[in-house]
């Protein structure tokens, strides 16, 4: 069985938290945002699959189970944020969330 | 007896204390016992002590007596220690015994006064710092009562508050004096330095044995002592504060800015002769400025009209004899004619006072007149003090005392010709002004209504003082006459005698008989132009030379507005300059360099979420950059 070279993985882990920093961005949909964060957290599980199997190492894969963990909560917090702020503003613009400004 | 000396500037305190504690809900009888029964006390153990001190004389004629100690640092270890010796008896006889009558002419010139309560209170103040002034056995403690008793001269200065140009005069009086307090404060420094104690008597003691005649630290303490004399006793160049301090009380006039107070500056000089005689150019200095001094304030009593203030040069003009004595070696005729002084012109001032209060307030002498039938006790007392201050020969004190001066000013081993003249010609001023301020005021018509005649409180006072300025001057006759020299053998263990050029010792009686004549010359001149003919007074002031003169005499030749163009008016220009205070520009600065960075970044709070992000992401990446730069 042949082995991918380690730069192959960690170029999709970067081509992938690049997209989802520029979507998060660019995006105004706070819903869109949160998948964004989603994207990213999973680039960075990625650079440590990566990284776990290139040294032969179980703590990538251990990372990555915190990661997943850690996404998991943090949607369900962020998912009830975003019931609030729709609830509150009747929008999911996040640009409208700037009722603390200055 | 002698352990009871700290009692004596301990009861002024102590009447002090009780009057400004109590003193706003005693009735007035308490207060004026309280006020008068403590200077009056120490006055009587005053005359026991010195009855004691006379018949029983001390070892070393000295009595020491140390109440506590001060404090203790690094060695320095003043104490709070009372010496008395003949020099400072001399003192606290003058202060406590005038200063006792003062006060009982105090209690009827007052009487009607709101401050009443307010003016014993500074006055025992005053007594008590005084007595702290002469008693003290260390420079520290005697400038503690310097600085007492300057203190107290700004109170009474300004004791009726309410009149704006009183707070000026007293404002002045206390930031001239300052001017020579801090050259003499820094002369103590240097004291220390040298000598590392400043006791008083081991100064004096050490100072002859390390240092040569002449030396140069001698000369520079010297001098800057000299200038706390100067400023303390109203002499050239710090003269200007004493005519204006005549705002106050004319009690306190007597009291502060005659009989006591200005004479520290003599006492200072006397008290540390041994370094004047270390440094002759020092010494000199003294007797110039005393004979210069003397003259100029002498003119400028000739042309006031305010009766206290031509008192107030007439002070400064013999405190310049003073000066002129201390100057040429002869310390006990500097110290006897302090003495005189003290009761001539606190005679003349109390009685100057009687007839302000008789009189409505009136100090113009111009608008007097004609008071001799109306006020005899006063005339009479006033002519007694207005000829011992005149000089007039044989009969009062103050020829005695003022001979002694002219003929060692002459005749002893550091006289000069020139310092005699200028004494000679101020006694002929002093006794054309003296006798100018008693024709007008007491001759010719009346022209102000006499409102009531003094009481008996004012006239006592005025009687004592008067025996005293004539009798006083026989306990110290010249040696052609009668050779009485009780006074200065009784200083001679503290003050050194001057030795006399012994070729003009014969000759001594024809200095006295110029000196009588010129006194009774300068009378005669008073008689002839301001009440023989006022027509003659008239076409003198009027012409213009005349006139010129007049007005910068009677504007104190100037000074006053000298010292306005030198330094008043420079100081308030570059306040004017520095309004915005030069230094806080620099933080105005700083605080306008925080406020726009908080500006600025205001800005980026804009509630915009990716806006944060954008923040957050930048960040990230320079401090990765950084980080990952070799």
């Amino acid at each position: 069985m042949t082995t991918l070279p380690m730069e192959y993985g960690l170029l999709l882990a970067g081509i992938l938290f690049v997209i989802g920093l520029v979507s998060l961005l660019i995006r105004r949909n706070i819903i869109f945002m949160l998948i964004s964060v989603e994207i990213m957290l999973n680039a960075a599980g990625l650079a440590f699959i990566v990284a776990g199997a290139r040294w032969a190492q179980a703590d990538g894969q251990v990372m990555f189970i915190f990661i997943v963990t850690m996404a998991a909560a943090e949607v369900s917090v962020g998912l009830a944020l975003i019931l609030q702020l729709y609830h509150n503003l009747k929008t999911l613009d996040s640009d409208a969330a700037n009722l603390m400004y200055g | 007896m002698e352990n009871l000396l700290w009692v004596i500037p301990a009861l002024p305190f102590a009447g002090a204390l009780l009057l400004i504690l109590l003193g706003g809900r005693l009735p007035r009888t308490v207060v004026s016992l309280i006020g008068v029964g403590s200077v009056g006390l120490s006055a009587v153990l005053t005359l026991l002590l010195g009855f004691q001190f006379l018949s029983d004389a001390p070892a070393g004629g000295v009595y020491r007596q140390e109440v506590w100690q001060w404090f203790n640092v690094a060695g320095f270890n003043p104490s709070i220690a009372f010496h008395l010796d003949a020099l400072s008896l001399v003192f606290i006889f003058v202060i406590t015994f005038v200063g006792f009558l003062i006060h009982l002419y105090s209690t009827a010139y007052m009487a009607e006064d709101e401050g009443f309560t307010r003016f014993f209170a500074y006055m025992n103040l005053f007594v008590g710092s005084m007595l702290v002034l002469v008693l003290a056995d260390n420079l520290l403690l005697l400038y503690l009562g310097w600085e007492g008793v300057g203190l107290c001269s700004y109170l009474l200065i300004g004791f009726w508050y309410k009149e704006p140009q009183n707070g000026y005069a007293a404002r002045k009086a206390f930031i001239i004096t300052r001017v020579g307090d801090t050259a003499m404060a820094i002369g103590l420094f240097m004291l220390f330095q040298y000598f590392g104690t400043l006791h008083i008597q081991t100064i004096s003691s050490e100072a002859t044995q390390a240092w040569p005649i002449g030396v140069q630290p001698a000369l520079i303490i010297a001098f800057l002592l000299l200038g706390g004399a100067v400023g303390k006793s109203g002499q050239l160049p710090l003269q200007t504060w004493l005519p204006d301090a005549m705002a106050g009380p004319t009690p306190v006039s007597a009291l502060i800015h005659a009989a006591t107070m200005v004479t520290a500056g003599v006492y200072l000089i006397a008290r540390m002769h041994v370094l004047f005689e270390l440094a002759p150019i020092a010494q000199f200095t003294v007797a110039v400025i005393g004979a210069v001094t003397l003259l100029l304030a002498g003119f400028s009593a000739l042309t006031q009209s305010d009766l206290k203030r031509v008192l107030a040069y007439s002070t400064i003009s013999q405190i310049g004899y003073m000066f002129l004595a201390l100057g040429v070696g002869a310390w006990s005729a500097g110290i006897f004619h302090f003495m005189i002084h003290a009761f001539f012109k606190a005679l003349l001032f109390l009685a100057a006072g009687a007839i302000i209060i008789s009189l409505h307030h009136e100090q113009n002498m111009f608008k007097m007149g004609g008071l001799k039938e109306k006020m005899p006790a006063v005339f009479w007392t006033f002519l007694i003090g207005a000829a011992s201050l005149a000089a007039l020969p044989l009969v009062t004190a103050g020829f005695y005392s003022k001979d002694q001066i002219l003929w060692l000013a002459l005749a002893g081993e550091r006289g000069n010709i020139w310092l005699y003249l200028a004494g000679l010609v101020g006694a002929f001023i002093t006794a054309i002004y003296t006798f100018r301020m008693v024709f007008i005021t007491f001759f010719g018509e009346a022209k102000t209504h006499l409102e009531h005649p003094p009481g008996k409180l004012i006239v006592l006072p005025l009687v004592v003082l008067a025996v005293l300025s004539t009798v006083a001057g026989f306990i110290e006759l010249p040696h052609n006459f009668g050779h009485v020299v009780l006074f200065s053998s009784f200083l001679s263990p503290v003050l050194p005698n001057l030795p006399v050029n012994e070729s003009m010792v014969p000759s001594e009686w024809m200095f006295q008989a110029i000196a009588a004549a010129f006194s009774l010359a300068g009378v005669f001149v008073a008689y002839l132009v301001y009440l023989k003919r006022p027509a003659l007074h008239e076409s003198i002031r009027n012409s213009g030379v005349a006139m010129a003169l007049h007005r910068f005499w009677y504007s104190g030749w100037g000074f006053d507005r000298l010292y306005d163009k030198l330094f008043v008016q420079p100081f308030v220009y570059m306040a004017t300059l520095n309004k915005n205070d030069f230094i806080d520009s620099f933080y105005h600065l700083l605080t306008h360099i925080a406020r726009m960075l908080n500006r600025g970044m205001a800005h980026t709070q804009s509630g915009i979420l990716r806006w944060y992000m954008m923040g957050v992401v930048v960040g990230a990446l320079v401090i990765i950059t950084i980080s990952l730069l070799p």
